[in-house]
């Protein structure tokens, strides 16, 4: 199957022309279409599972094209083992939120379509290897997901101290945020194009390929301080996203305003593009700035900030949906340290957990939303005793829950597990003292599920919940696959591990290795 | 052999997965199912445990296969079963006391309304528990640790609807996270210095010297910060007494038997990565925490917890055996300690059965009208109590030898043996004050006692079977010989400590003799003091508590550890949580959200310049001329006449111009 990448990213868009055309009042047959196109592209993604060579770390179901020539722009697709995992999680998570979105009433045709957009862009970025096309799906994503967190997020409200918050004010906070990291991050586009040469041609190049080949370096790339530069400005786009502290205050408003299915997709695929972003193209483009001890030991400790900060805010929230936003940003530290290391176990450990997070917090979401289509709050204190009246509801939640505080037999346990032995075997880099500190996040990360449990779940039912109804079976249709995966990953990560391995052993040797030496490094700081 | 070891641990898997899905479908609640499923692994088991026994030989291992999990290039991680005379001896315990603990709960908890969910459960502990007995590496070990925590979190929340029972579920799974953070992270060490999970392996590198000094000693000890939080050692002893809010059979098989014991199993398993220092570690936690836990459990009330404190207080002499050197004692201990504690706590549940109270306060007399129940706790009690021919004496004499050695040879620690002697004494005391208070002299509360009645049979049965093997002379001989310390000097970098000097031999004998007497003597001084109390009520005891009121309050209060820790690592951390989220809010999201203000305020600046100024200047200009054209228009009054009188006068006045 040739040029299947071009297929599984551009087939949402298909199907959202196709909705265009259907009359506004058959609002069934535009969740069909889009369960449909969706489904075509998980399919797709089986299918590139199934085909993708594990044992190499090449670049696989290459497709090169011309695009603009005059400016050696290509449409350059394709996919390694950093990219594959990324590329079914995104697939199995859009397909997933289509059902999840099924009770959505308002203008349902603008929402799908938009839905199916940004399943297009996401699904862009993690294919493109040309880096004004990662660009320009990095950019594409940012308009659909303005409008599903703007119009079918909650309603604009007026709180108690007079700010203005919503659905509307999380949108704008959202996109501009991530526009005003990706205004740096085209800076750096700029300038690597400007300063790398094709090896054929010798013009410029926008080719990540060409761009990580140290080789092809010229001019300000050669000086060292405008690397760290412009590692900076990469890392701020980027960091924007994961998001690391201290510019991480977007996700929970966008988290909570947005409707469930769009939190979904928020938490378990568009936070792995910053660190996404981080691993494709400021790593081995700049391996040498990495390496530098500021910026390793910096990206270490901003991942135990973003662990324990993450947890300890989450333990003070009230509202659940928050509670989990917060978690995300703990649990997305754990990535950020784990690749800190340079180790393989680390790098592994890390790419794991970016797609055992994206599992794991998307039940998280999709819980939250069972419980609020119900009570129309999401007050954990409001709860209370739950369990008695939605056994299986509890059953889900205490597998959610526990698969979050990283309790062995689920996914996120491993991937959490070797991403603090790899930091800890850091030989690069001594990760030993904030690897143990970072570790203390485990309990914290305990205490707050177990604590939330407690209060929405056990104890004496709430008598205003007596006829709260179980949760029904298309939500379980979407929950119960993504808990198998959980499970699964957690009692043999292998297929999952070995997808991966080939490229990221690879990149942790080249990320080690490449680029100048940085043995001079005086000057800007 | 291997086939029987895999299928030990996979046949509780499966009856837990059938039985938390279609369970409640089943005939009988499918109560039937996982109870079979344990039988049979004890069934299975036994070949293992003689397979030991009659090859009968220290350091026999009678099964070990592993194989590849994963693979990260170079590096295989593998998951296997190492069955050794440890390993089997511990199979046999979890097993049997699992399906004793199953039988009974059939009649314990029938009518309860998820009678179903409970076997579940209980199997799902089983499968965890025997998981972590079998496995090969200290990533399994972990792995299984955690899981068995599940179990207890489970089943001590059991009774969710009451707040004490899912706060005190919740206490225990946090609290030995704690403890767990400290093994993660001697397993942390571990993995990055030597590269390795495997026991075997790890065991091999350190003694070819690939991690020693005063690095091995933190390992280790960050390896008993997890036996700390699970066998409920102090400091973080306090989640066990809460734990009792759990179903009793759960006390007997989780907090009493087996996953508590899971802390001196690892210990013993792991015995040789331990340094001298971190020997005398493990050993001064042990004693601290056996001397402070029997003294809390003088003055308690409720039957279960008095046990609770019993419970710590004995897995401390097993730790303090272990830590003084004495591998065989610690574990003997552990050994013979769960089978008649599991029998104290079922016998405690059978009278709570009967009389629908924890309270020793409404209990005596009991005696009569339950005298299965009587006859078997009495066993359990003098075994606990040291009293020989009970096994409780056997082990327990081994560790008192085993620190008395210890002192000897290190006489700045001889108080280690004085307080293990010392707590022996108040064993035996709150054991029989517990005897006395529960099933002898008058009834205290006679609705509650005319309703007491014998336990039925499935409860009864296994309390006989436990006080069968709570007689020590079965016990005796072998079990020293299967348990023989690891040789240490086959790692002879590592334990210099450890090696015994031939000339310290003989102080050996002379410690056993002491120990043996001294032993029978404080436990026989003990029971005597109980008796006077609260038999023969020769001394009044409510006299002598508010006589020694702040002692009493003390240990009635159980040291205030709750409160300590309320007041000080809870408050501390909700009150960070509190700080960081409102930080977060008002100065990180208020930073940003300033500056969409600023930029906001900024712009309609602008724009007011724009409005006024800019915009100003061009409508300026604009009305500028029209106010020109305006007044201009003025002139156009289109009538010739005016036209050229106009045009004379500018003639005129270019003419009058030219003459300058």
């Amino acid at each position: 199957m040739s040029n299947v990448l071009s297929w599984i990213t551009f087939l949402p868009i298909i199907g959202a022309l196709l909705i265009m055309f259907v009359p506004k009042s058959n609002k069934s047959l535009v969740k069909i279409i889009a369960a449909l196109f969706t489904g075509l592209q998980l399919v797709l993604a089986i299918w590139i599972y199934m085909n993708f060579d594990q044992s190499t770390s090449q670049i696989q179901f290459r497709e090169q094209y011309h695009w603009i020539p005059s400016f050696n722009i290509e449409y350059f697709m394709g996919i390694d083992g950093l990219s594959v995992p990324m590329v079914l999680l995104t697939a199995f998570l859009s397909f997933i939120c289509i059902f999840a979105s099924w009770k959505i009433d308002k203008s349902v045709k603008g929402y799908f379509a938009m839905f199916l957009l940004l399943d297009t862009g996401m699904m862009g970025v993690f294919c493109s290897l040309d880096f004004f096309l990662f660009y320009i799906f990095w950019e594409v994503m940012l308009l659909p997901m303005y409008f599903l967190i703007g119009i079918w997020g909650s309603p604009s409200r007026v709180e108690a101290n007079g700010a203005v918050r919503g659905g509307p004010y999380a949108a704008i906070k959202f996109f501009l945020y991530t526009l005003f990291g990706s205004i740096f991050m085209l800076i750096a586009m700029l300038v690597l194009y400007f300063n790398v040469q094709d090896p054929v041609t010798g013009g410029h190049t926008f080719n990540m390929l060409h761009l990580m080949d140290q080789a092809n370096h010229s001019g300000v790339l050669l000086n060292f301080d405008l690397r760290l530069w412009l590692y900076a400005a990469l890392f701020l786009g980027f960091a924007i996203k994961v998001p690391v502290f201290p510019f991480h205050t977007w996700l929970p408003d966008a988290h909570v305003e947005a409707p469930t299915a769009v939190s979904v997709i928020l938490a378990g695929v568009l936070l792995k593009m910053g660190t996404y972003g981080l691993l494709r193209i400021s790593f081995p483009i700049l391996p040498d700035a990495m390496r530098w001890h500021y910026f390793a030991y910096g990206l270490a400790i901003l991942g135990l900030i973003n662990i324990l900060y993450g947890a300890f805010c989450a333990m003070a929230q009230k509202d659940l949906k928050k509670l989990v936003a917060y978690s995300s940003i703990s649990h997305m530290g754990i990535v950020l340290l784990g690749m800190s290391g340079l180790t393989a176990m680390g790098m592994n450990g890390a790419v794991m957990q970016m797609f055992n997070h994206g599992t794991g917090t998307a039940m998280l979401f999709l819980l939250v939303g069972v419980i609020y289509d119900r009570a129309h709050h999401r007050q954990i204190d409001g709860f209370g005793g739950l369990a008695v009246r939605m056994p299986i509801y509890a059953a889900v939640v205490a597998i959610a829950f526990f698969a979050g505080l990283g309790l062995p037999g689920f996914s996120s346990f491993i991937s959490e597990a070797f991403s603090f032995l790899g930091a800890f075997g850091s030989e690069m880099f001594d990760l030993r003292l904030i690897t143990i500190i970072s570790t203390f996040g485990i309990i914290i990360t305990a205490a707050y599920f177990l604590w939330t449990f407690q209060r929405m779940f056990l104890g004496e039912l709430n008598p205003k919940y007596a006829e709260l109804p179980e949760i029904n079976g298309r939500e379980l249709f979407t929950l119960i696959p993504v808990a198998v995966l959980v499970v699964l990953l957690g009692v043999y990560p292998a297929p999952l591990l070995n997808l991966m391995q080939s490229s990221l052993n690879e990149l942790v040797e080249v990320v080690k290795t490449a680029g100048p030496s940085s043995s001079t490094l005086l000057g800007l700081f | 052999m291997i086939t029987n070891a895999i299928l030990i641990l996979l046949l509780p898997l499966f009856a837990f997965v059938v039985q938390i899905f279609i369970g409640k479908r089943l005939p009988r609640q499918g109560d039937w199912l996982p109870t079979g499923a344990i039988i049979c692994s004890f069934l299975l088991a036994l070949p293992i445990f003689f397979d030991a026994l009659s090859n009968y030989e220290a350091g026999h291992v009678v099964v070990q296969q592993s194989w590849e999990w994963l693979r990260f290039g170079n590096l295989e991680i593998t998951f296997g079963i190492y069955v050794d005379n440890l390993t089997s001896i511990m199979l046999i315990v979890v097993t049997l006391i699992s399906s004793l603990v199953h039988i009974y709960s059939i009649g314990y908890m029938q009518g309860d309304e998820r009678y179903s969910r409970y076997f579940a459960y209980l199997c799902l502990f089983s499968f965890a528990m025997l998981g972590l007995v079998l496995v090969d590496n200290f990533f399994g070990i972990y792995c299984f640790w955690e899981l068995v925590g599940l179990g207890s979190y489970l089943l001590i929340g059991f009774w969710f609807e009451k707040k004490s029972a899912s706060d005190a579920s919740k206490k225990a799974f946090i609290t030995n996270r704690v403890g767990d953070v400290g093994m993660f992270a001697g397993i942390m060490i571990i993995f990055s210095t030597l590269g390795v999970f495997g026991f075997t392996d790890v065991f091999t590198k350190i003694a070819d010297g690939g991690l020693s000094g005063t690095m091995l000693t933190v390992t280790g000890i960050l390896i008993f910060f997890g036996a700390i939080g699970k066998s409920a050692q102090f400091p973080l002893h306090v989640w066990l007494p809460d734990a009792m809010e759990g179903p009793t059979p759960v006390s007997a098989l989780i907090h009493a038997a087996t996953m508590v014991a899971a802390g001196v199993y690892m210990v013993g398993r792991t015995f040789v990565i331990y340094t001298e220092d971190a020997l005398l570690f493990i050993a001064i936690i042990g004693t601290i925490t056996a001397f402070m836990a029997a003294t809390i459990a003088i003055v308690q009330k409720d039957i279960k917890r008095v046990l609770a404190y019993s419970t710590i207080s004995q897995l401390g002499y097993m730790m303090v055996g272990l830590g003084t050197g004495g591998y065989t004692a610690g574990l003997f201990h552990l050994t013979t300690h769960a089978f008649f504690k599991a029998l104290l706590f079922l016998g405690s549940g059978s009278v709570i059965h009967a009389v629908h109270s924890q309270d020793m306060d409404d209990m005596g007399g009991l005696r009569k009208k339950m005298p299965i129940t009587f006859w078997t706790f009495l066993i359990g009690t003098l075994a606990l109590s040291g009293v020989p021919p009970f096994s409780g004496f056997w082990s327990k004499d081994a560790i008192l030898a085993s620190a008395l050695e210890f002192g000897m040879n290190h006489s700045a620690y001889m108080w280690i043996f004085v307080a293990m002697l010392l707590s022996a004494g108040i064993t035996a005391f709150y054991m029989f004050r517990l005897i006395f208070m529960t099933f002898t002299g008058q009834a205290k509360d006679q609705k509650k006692f005319d309703h007491a009645h014998e336990s039925p049979f499935t409860m009864t049965l296994p309390l006989v079977v436990l006080a069968v093997l709570s007689v020590g002379t079965i016990w005796w001989g072998w079990i020293e010989h299967l348990l023989a310390k690891p040789e240490l000097a086959t790692y002879a970098t590592v334990a210099v400590g450890a090696v015994e000097h031939s000339a310290e031999h003989g102080n050996a004998h002379l410690a056993h003799t002491i120990a043996l007497f001294s032993s029978i003597a404080v436990a026989g001084s003990g029971i005597l003091l109980a008796a006077v109390v609260y038999h023969w009520k020769k001394i009044s005891a409510e006299a002598w508590g508010s006589k020694l009121k702040p002692v009493y309050n003390l240990l009635w209060n159980k040291y205030y550890f709750d409160e300590m820790y309320e007041a000080t690592v809870i408050r501390a951390t909700l009150w960070k949580s509190r700080i960081f989220a409102a930080f977060d809010v008002k100065i990180i999201d208020g930073f940003v959200n300033g500056i969409a203000t600023v930029t906001s305020k900024f712009a309609s600046l602008q724009g007011a310049i724009d409005r006024v100024g800019v915009d100003g200047m061009v409508n300026g200009v604009a009305r500028v001329v029209g106010v020109f054209s305006n007044r201009l228009r003025t002139i156009q009054t289109g009538k010739i006449q005016t036209y050229i009188l106009m045009a004379l006068f500018a003639v005129l006045i270019l003419f009058v111009l030219q003459q300058f």
